[in-house]
């Protein structure tokens, strides 16, 4: 045990972000400044413009139809968000929910093409399950570090860490959903003669997506995760409340901010889980 | 020239083929293979020919290696060796986009479990071939429309195939292969996950489609009695290997080993056996040279009670019987016409057994049959119940 001297990896870690840190800086700025001012823009410019009587009410309205026309979501938008407006978070919300779209859309992006590759492809499916697992192991806060090296901190790095931590999902499900359309589907696919991007888009993908579904409404789920977490390196809103409640001690604060997440989460989830229908399914 | 050829096609599934392939062409056995090597024996050189507009029925157990063969016919499953001719070409080693440009349109496939996409309706899964051939939209939804006209399914084009029945769900399988007019239809055992009412009566409805068709038919079963329904010719597979090839009656009659005979033994012979395949050679007389003492005597002889009368042509007249016969050798009557019996029980050569069945029931005479108002044979009841039985069936009879 004593013959090999402690392995010099966290030196290596560190250089090797250096390195990166370095080499792309032009990347890496262009996306902080440029990237950041739109999610800024986004948040500040486009939805605290809407009075918040027009947002509640359009989103409640879209809950209707969403849950098939059922009373009880919209009702549960109108007080929830009621309710954090009345607290005096709605500029807090608003932020909260940008970074959840732009952490969720990104991871989504990134996320289906791997999970179609890992699909189609057994050497990338073998490669990439043991980076999903590490990516969904190593605790959140860490990714935090490389993200403020990168980005400094603000919205862009709490966007950075979020979709690391999220995207394994989207991957995941996407490659199960792909996989598990029955092989005899597959042969009646290929003997009318589709290509392999026919095969993909009018047959797997479309069958599949029920599962994908399942996989992007984990990943925004987890996005949230990060909103508490993403907050200790600047990423404005309802998190920032909450560990200003930790620091000061003071429960209240810290709850009443949860709450506002806790709101904002079965919102998004429902919304996501509603969406999740397939043609031809028997109910 | 034959649509389909199929050329010592083999397949061997696993991991370093060659050293099974030699074993094969050594004349192992399909079980030998597999405790020397590991290799499954899918198809073992198997060779046959399906000519234009036949139904052609590869028949054979589970294991038997019918649904493998299928495959590489349309190359769903790649060959290991052996070649497959469509039109004469060879689709084994034909590149990828060939091979596409074949599927498309020359070979549609049916599916035991159907193969319907959930997501789309009937009529979008009729559609299915056309859209991958890059048809417009309008011209493809008029032709899937007329190929689901022809199952019989026009109404339910916006249905969802998880809203019909099972033989409904086959009969879209169905309209889908047919929407794209292929030159070759491949139906991997179609009917045979519906229950056996819906499978006989698709099985009839495939044979009136077919009649104005004329489809060329590669046709996968495991239910014997299907295939002697359906094909035109059979062939029959054991442990990966074509074991006979001929027509129904073929395999019936003549099975070419005792796997064969083993297997045919059970079948409902009546189904499938015709007049021709048990009647005897007639003893008749001849209306026009012979009188009652020649019919008599000709009676006594082969130990018969009566006889058919003919002419020169062996045009049917009718028949007398032994009573009749010496009753008019005592009154001296000369002529075979006065005591000439016209009520005969008449079959076409063709008739299946099944129908012989309840003539010969009501008749004291053996039946009558024919050809052309000719007297070919005769039936008697012995004959019928023998070959029932599966045994002493006149082969003779058959004219080739």
């Amino acid at each position: 045990m004593e013959l090999i001297p402690k392995l010099p990896v966290a030196e290596w870690i560190s250089d090797a972000t250096d390195w990166l840190t370095d080499t792309f800086e032009f990347l890496f700025d262009f996306v902080k400044n440029d990237f950041g001012d739109f999610i800024e823009f986004f948040a500040e410019s486009l939805l605290m413009q809407i009075p918040i009587w027009l947002f509640i009410a359009v989103v409640a309205v879209l809950a209707f139809f969403v849950s098939k026309k059922r009373i009880g979501l919209p009702v549960f938008v109108i007080f929830g968000l009621w309710f954090i407006q009345n607290q005096e978070l709605w500029e807090e919300l608003m932020n909260t929910f940008t970074l959840v779209i732009f952490a969720s859309l990104i991871s989504v992006i990134i996320g289906v093409p791997f999970g179609i590759w890992m699909a189609k492809n057994k050497v990338v499916e073998t490669l990439l399950t043991p980076v999903l697992d590490f990516m969904q192991t190593m605790p959140a806060f860490v990714y935090l570090i490389p993200a403020v090296a990168f980005f400094s901190i603000g919205m862009v790095p709490g966007v950075f860490a979020s979709v690391i931590f999220a995207t394994p999902p989207t991957v995941r499900f996407t490659n199960l959903g792909i996989r598990q359309v029955s092989h005899e589907l597959i042969e009646a696919s290929d003997a009318f003669g589709t290509t392999g991007a026919q095969k993909l888009f009018k047959v797997q993908l479309p069958m599949a997506k029920k599962t994908i579904m399942a996989g992007i409404n984990q990943t925004v789920m987890l996005a949230l995760s990060m909103v508490v977490i993403a907050s200790m390196i600047g990423a404005k809103g309802l998190g920032q409340t909450v560990i200003t409640g930790l620091q000061r001690a003071d429960v209240g604060t810290g709850f009443v901010a949860g709450l506002g997440i806790v709101i904002l989460a079965i919102i998004i989830d429902r919304f996501t889980q509603n969406l999740n229908t397939q043609r031809g399914d028997q109910s | 020239m034959p649509v389909v050829q199929v050329k010592n096609l083999s397949k061997i599934f696993g991991k370093n083929s060659k050293k099974a392939t030699r074993l094969l062409d050594e004349g192992l056995s399909k079980d030998e293979i597999l405790k020397k090597t590991g290799n499954t024996v899918g198809v073992n050189r198997a060779s046959f020919d399906v000519e234009e507009g036949e139904i052609f029925v590869i028949m054979g157990l589970s294991g038997s290696g019918k649904s493998t063969l299928v495959r590489l016919v349309n190359r769903l499953i790649e060959p290991t060796e052996g070649s497959v001719l469509i039109d004469g070409k060879d689709l084994a080693t034909m590149d990828s986009k060939s091979l596409r440009e074949v599927r498309r349109e020359k070979l549609s496939m049916v599916f035991q479990r159907f193969g319907l996409f959930p997501h789309r309706t009937v009529l979008e899964n009729a559609e299915f071939g056309l859209e991958v051939q890059g048809m417009d939209k309008e011209e493809r939804k008029k032709k899937a429309q007329k190929s689901l006209e022809l199952v019989g399914l026009g109404d339910y084009v916006n249905q969802y195939p998880g809203q019909l029945s099972g033989g409904m769900q086959q009969r879209v399988g169905l309209a889908r292969a047919l929407a794209n007019d292929p030159e070759v239809l491949l139906m991997d055992e179609a009917f045979s996950a519906l229950d056996p009412l819906i499978r006989k009566e698709m099985q009839d409805e495939l044979l009136e489609l077919q009649e104005s068709m004329k489809k060329t038919i590669l046709f996968i079963t495991h239910d014997l009695d299907e295939a002697l329904r359906i094909g035109d010719r059979i062939a029959l597979m054991k442990d990966g290997r074509i074991v006979q090839i001929g027509t129904p009656e073929e395999i019936l009659v003549n099975p070419a080993n005792d796997y064969v005979e083993k297997f045919v033994q059970d079948v409902d012979r009546s189904k499938v056996l015709t007049a021709e395949n048990i009647m005897k050679r007639p003893e008749t007389v001849d209306i026009e040279k012979h009188g009652p003492r020649t019919a008599l005597e000709r009676m006594r002889k082969e130990g018969l009670s009566s006889i058919y009368v003919t002419d020169a042509k062996r045009r049917l007249y009718g028949y007398v019987t032994a009573d009749d016969v010496s009753e008019a050798t005592k009154e001296e009557v000369k002529d075979l016409k006065d005591i000439l019996r016209t009520e005969v029980p008449k079959v076409d050569k063709t008739t299946s057994m099944h129908e012989i069945f309840n003539i010969i029931h009501d008749t004291a005479v053996p039946i009558a049959v024919m050809e052309d108002e000719k007297l070919v044979g005769i039936i008697v009841r012995g004959a019928v119940i023998a070959a029932l039985a599966g045994n002493e069936v006149n082969i003779n009879g058959i004219d080739s």
